[in-house]
């Protein structure tokens, strides 16, 4: 009577199961140790590397490098000088600061398409003739908290129709879209205003140790959007409503509060964003941020931040957003046009997001 | 009773299948024949739902070989088991809510003519396979998202009828059903056998492999350890000694008496427009209240409000003498309450992330200084807790969703422990929890009441409420039918009320 019976040869006395039963019973010996033991055996440093989030990053790291050598092979010097890296850092800062802003909503479980419309409002805001007459009297930084108040202000309406209206954030935040950027467009009449203001331009426009001064502030804010996501409480309530608001809710965190609070912060970064555009371009006009929920939503995502919610991260959206400014700075020094871009930038989403499932697959999650 | 043909259907010998850093499956041998009901059993995280997963077509095998009607197979994905006639019945429920019981029913072989589908025609085989399941309430056409969890569990059972398999697996059908709907199933299962369809029954009860089995297989940490063992005549004893490699006394922990002081959580007058009415009870520091009663029967509702994630519309809640607000999750944790709640995939968990934040999910704050979370503070407690509560595998890093079901009911439970309640509740704290385990959850509810916690245990097993309570309200239909001290009352008695309670 042995298991290896009953699989080779069917058995006909073991018809009535129950009357006859073929038993195998192995002893407690040959029995294998607990699943744990085997567990930290055989997990190899490769592989918890490639399952960190090292090994997510590393794609991202390897596609910039790529990018790199296309631009030196294509455009050579004009690429590889340090004032174009300064340039593309440059252009880089201000739509990092909106994406880091945008990384937390996402990872909380919404989705913003309102940020373009409200860095514009904010720059208007902030250059009519009014604020920059207060401006000119007290202090430039007058500018900056108009900037940062709009900003907030919206965020606090988008974040309290999701929150305690219950409209869905794509159905709320595009109708902040249309109206943040009607306002803009009367409140400027269509026209574009200019910076007066040398003190507030020659602030931001300035570089320390050769580094300008808009890349520092990107710098900065994406050091405290990381500390914030991955080291404090309000970040992992943030993932937490993100993977699963009613777990969160039953937990005892308030979600709509959260909910709230990270729309309110994105909202902060759109202003700080309008700041440093006014700062760079002189102007404040309704036109400013055009896409910019586009792009922020798709360097967010191909950084590596689950659409659906539950999990976030700062690095890997830096490194989104540089291979995207990367990519028109390289298109633009080879004299390619915005629709190549466009085809390009599209091709690159989807690469990223099929690499992301290649990993996560690795990992082990279905 | 087993069919009359001896011949093996279902043949898996050696199966091994490894996860990053599991091995799940170490040398599973398995043979299934026609007609009978074969009984999988094994610890939390034993690989019984990996086994089935590897036969389902979900997981492919790393090592092994599977049979069918004596030839190899080879599953590429779930679709093709379907095809060869293996239906199953996943231990955490795979339906989509947004459809109906019927669509969900006939996903995936819906019935079209000419690729139209024919809704009418499934509508009624639907129908037709709710009815025999003994469910003739459940409107074919109702969205499947507004179902209870019982209502849910049918409409799988009913998909998996809907393909005519001939081998039908159930991952723990009976967690989330009372004892008649448990007994309806067992109807069912003995009409498909007759009819020759075999059937793998998973479950931690084992009273149920008793009743309904033929033979049984035990896994033990991935393994085969016994195999073909007459379900019927194997002492219960030898068949946990196999599951464990120790002996356990299945038994709850001796009451103590309960000190007399003032009750520390008072509802008055509860009230929620249909789902219950009037409920009011009081729980003293260091008691175990049970609340008894069907599936359905509104307890689930009644202890979610008292901890505010459902708003009532009358009466109070009082924890220690001060009123809650009513429909304030927060108002509660702050008093002191926790909740575990009945689902917790749907309820509870971050699936997606580590065992560590969930169990610290709770008491963010009391591991952060100025927000900031102490992240070595906040590991060694879950570790602790982890290792308390015997949780499988260990790592506090894993992601939740490769631990078992058994053992995500217990990270459910760590996270209140962790927090330090005065007042627990608890909805259906033991479902899906193997022997060892559930006699160490009741040991330490037991020892939380010693300690002066107030605990609310919600259970459809009547055995475990009498077993585990000091004093019981038996509800029917929203309201208390009968209270009384645990030691007054037995099964029959309390089916007895709730049967009253409903004719009245
Ligand atoms: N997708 C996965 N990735 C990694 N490990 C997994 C995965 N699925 C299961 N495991 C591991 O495989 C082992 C067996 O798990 P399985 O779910 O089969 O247990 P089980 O016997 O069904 O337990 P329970 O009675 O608690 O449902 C466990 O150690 C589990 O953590
Ligand atoms: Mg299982």
């Amino acid at each position: 009577m042995s298991v290896e019976s009953t699989r080779k040869s069917p058995d006909s006395e073991g018809a009535s199961s129950v009357g006859a039963p073929d038993v195998h019973v192995k002893t407690a010996g040959e029995s294998a140790p607990p699943a744990a033991t085997v567990a930290s055996a055989s997990r190899n440093p490769l592989n918890s590397l490639m399952a960190g989030s090292a090994g997510r990053n590393l794609g991202l790291v390897i596609a910039l490098v790529l990018l790199c050598i296309v631009g030196v092979a294509t455009a050579g010097d004009r690429f590889a000088s340090v004032d174009n890296i300064m340039t593309i850092l440059r252009l880089a800062a201000v739509i990092g600061v909106v994406s880091i802003g945008m990384t937390f909503v996402i990872s909380g479980g919404g989705i913003d398409l309102s940020v373009g419309a409200i860095v514009a409002l904010a720059s208007v805001w902030a250059t009519t003739l009014a604020t920059q007459t207060m401006a000119a009297d007290f202090h430039w930084i007058l500018m900056v908290f108009t900037a940062l108040a709009v900003g907030a202000g919206c965020g606090l309406v988008n974040g309290t129709l999701i929150a305690y209206g219950r409209i869905a954030p794509f159905i709320a935040t595009l109708a902040m879209l249309a109206a943040a950027r009607g306002l803009a467009e009367i409140i400027a009449q269509r026209r574009t205003q200019i910076v007066t203001n040398r003190d507030f331009i020659d602030f931001f426009q300035a570089s320390v140790l050769g580094v300008p001064v808009l890349v520092i502030i990107f710098a900065i804010v994406a050091i405290i959007g990381w500390v914030l996501l991955n080291r404090t409480t309000f970040g992992r309530r943030t993932l937490a409503v993100g993977g699963n608001a009613e777990a969160a809710r039953l937990a005892g965190i308030k979600v709509q509060r959260q909910t709230m609070y990270l729309y309110i912060l994105l909202g902060l970064a759109c202003g700080l964003a309008a700041v440093m555009l006014m700062a760079r371009t002189t102007t404040g006009t309704s036109t400013h941020g055009g896409l910019y929920e586009l792009d922020a939503i798709a360097a967010v995502v191909i950084g590596g931040t689950l659409l659906s919610g539950g999990r976030g991260t700062i690095v890997g959206t830096v490194f989104g957003v540089l291979i995207f400014t990367t990519l028109t700075n390289v298109f633009t020094l080879n004299n390619l046009g915005i629709s190549t871009q466009a085809v390009a930038k599209g091709i690159i989403i989807i690469a990223a997001v099929l690499l992301q499932q290649r990993v996560a697959v690795r990992r082990g999650s279905p | 009773m087993a069919g009359n043909d001896a011949s093996t259907l279902l043949g898996m010998a050696d199966i091994v299948k490894r996860f990053p850093g599991v091995v799940a499956l170490g040398g599973v041998d398995l043979d299934v024949r026609p007609g009978e009901v074969h009984c999988l059993l094994g610890q939390n995280g034993a690989g019984k739902s990996t086994l089935i997963k590897v036969l389902a077509g979900v997981h492919r095998p790393d090592e092994g070989v599977i049979t069918w009607e004596g030839e190899e197979v080879h599953f590429a994905h779930p679709q093709a088991a379907m095809d060869m006639g293996i239906a199953t019945i996943y231990q955490e429920l795979d339906l989509v809510e947004g459809l109906t019981v019927a669509e969900n029913i006939y996903l995936g072989h819906e019935m079209s003519r000419f690729g139209f589908s024919q809704r009418r025609a499934a509508t009624k085989s639907a129908a037709a396979l709710l009815k025999r399941l003994g469910h003739p309430e459940i409107s074919p056409s109702a969205e499947v998202g507004t179902l209870s969890a019982a209502g849910q569990q049918i409409v799988s059972m009913a998909r998996a009828l809907s393909h005519h398999a001939k081998l039908i697996i159930m991952d723990e059908p009976s967690a989330v059903l009372d004892a008649g709907e448990v007994e309806r199933l067992f109807h069912v299962i003995r009409d498909l056998t007759d009819e020759g369809v075999a059937i793998i029954y998973i479950s931690h009860r084992l009273e149920e492999i008793r009743t309904v089995g033929d033979r049984v297989t035990v896994l033990k940490d991935g393994k085969t350890v016994a195999t073909g063992l007459p379900a019927k005549e194997t002492p219960t004893t030898e068949v946990i000694r196999l599951m464990t490699g120790r002996s356990i006394e299945y038994v709850f922990p001796s009451r103590g008496t309960v000190p007399d002081a003032e009750p520390l959580l008072r509802v008055d007058g509860l009230s929620r427009r249909g789902e219950f009415h009037d409920v009011s009870f009081t729980v003293r520091p260091g008691e175990v209240l049970g609340l008894a009663g069907l599936v359905g029967a509104g307890r689930s509702e009644i202890i979610e409000t008292v901890y505010g994630a459902r708003k009532n519309d009358a009466g109070t809640v009082e924890v220690a003498g001060k009123k809650l607000r009513p429909g304030s999750v927060q108002a509660a944790v702050a008093a002191g309450v926790g909740l575990a709640p009945e689902e917790r995939k749907s309820q509870a968990l971050l699936l997606g992330d580590s065992v560590a934040t969930n169990i610290s999910m709770a008491s963010l704050t009391r591991f952060s200084r100025s927000g900031i979370i102490d992240r070595q503070a906040e590991r060694t407690a879950a570790i602790d807790q982890v290792e308390s509560l015997d949780v499988r595998p260990t790592g506090v890093d894993r992601e939740m969703r490769t631990l078992s079901g058994g053992n995500q009911q217990k990270v459910v439970l760590a996270r209140w422990l962790l927090r330090g309640c005065r007042v627990l509740l608890l909805d259906e704290p033991t479902r899906g929890v193997d022997v060892g385990a559930r006699s160490e959850i009741y040991a330490l509810v037991r020892k939380l009441a010693d300690d002066g916690v107030a605990v609310v245990v919600v259970s459809s097993e009547i055995e475990e409420v009498l077993g585990l309570s000091d004093r019981v309200l038996v509800i029917g239909e929203g309201s208390v039918l009968h209270e009384a001290p645990a030691d007054q009352l037995d099964e029959h008695q309390v089916l007895d009320i709730i049967m009253r309670g409903d004719a009245a």
